[in-house]
């Protein structure tokens, strides 16, 4: 996963800096899916052009249990695993573009975009 | 099974680790290291990572506990190498490896590993003047 959003995230030509904020901020999103997701997941890295933009999307999508309270989620320091709580909120700061949809039971669908 | 090397360098251990972190990786490696420091008496740790790039919290968190763990053993732990892109972004994530001494490559990271061990031989009074 990480090294087909290193791969992309060259093609488009996104600086060094940024690469390795996207990617870092796609493999937090990752472990997310394996600690708490129930291990099973999608990730869809997309190109996306918006007038003479470019950037790079990538979705992370669930089925695992969702998050109960997702303000609460997005703090810092905030953790259910025993990690670190860097996950979402520390996810957001490297990326552009954050988004994220949950659902009690039904699983949780990140969106994070790094524009060029 | 995957494992890091652990080479010993004089009363020092250096491991580079230029693989992708997980879990199972990282608690092995947490356990060589600890074993080897009790072996081999080694007073410092040098962990290598100007392989890596990227850092994330797991691997970030993998990092202090090693350090403390080594320090509880006795022993210095020192990161050398590290990415500059890799340190914007950890800052930029939040991550600020308190607790864990970093040096730009190894012969710094040796140096820094040497002054701390004789300064606390100084301060115990094991080195008499």
């Amino acid at each position: 996963m990480r090294q087909s959003v290193r791969a992309k995230a060259i093609d488009i030509g996104l600086t060094l800096v940024d690469q390795t904020k996207l990617v870092t901020a796609a493999s937090e999103l990752a472990r997310n899916i394996l600690d708490h997701g129930g291990g099973e997941g999608f990730v869809h890295i997309e190109t996306l052009t918006k007038g003479e933009r470019t950037g790079l999307q990538v979705v992370f999508e669930d089925k695992g249990p969702g998050i109960a309270d997702l303000e609460l989620a997005m703090k810092d320091g905030y953790t259910s695993g025993g990690g670190l709580g860097l996950g979402l909120g520390g996810a957001k700061r490297l990326v552009n573009e954050f988004q994220v949809a949950t659902r009690p039971g039904e699983g949780t669908r990140v969106v994070i975009i790094r524009w060029k | 099974m995957e494992r890091i090397p652990i080479l010993k360098l004089g009363e020092f251990l250096l491991v580079t680790i230029q693989v992708d972190m997980h879990d199972r990786l990282a608690m092995t490696l947490q356990n060589d290291v600890t074993d080897m420091i009790v072996k081999t008496g080694a007073r410092g740790v040098m962990i290598d990572i100007s392989m890596l790039d990227v850092v994330d919290s797991f691997i970030g968190r993998m990092l202090g506990s090693m350090a403390s763990m080594a320090r509880i053993l006795d022993a210095e732990t020192v990161v050398v190498g590290m990415q500059p892109a890799v340190a914007i972004t950890l800052v930029e994530l939040g991550l600020s490896l308190t607790g864990v001494r970093t040096a730009l490559n190894v012969d710094k990271g040796m140096d820094l590993l040497k002054a701390s061990i004789a300064r606390k031989e100084f301060d115990s009074g094991t080195v008499s003047w």
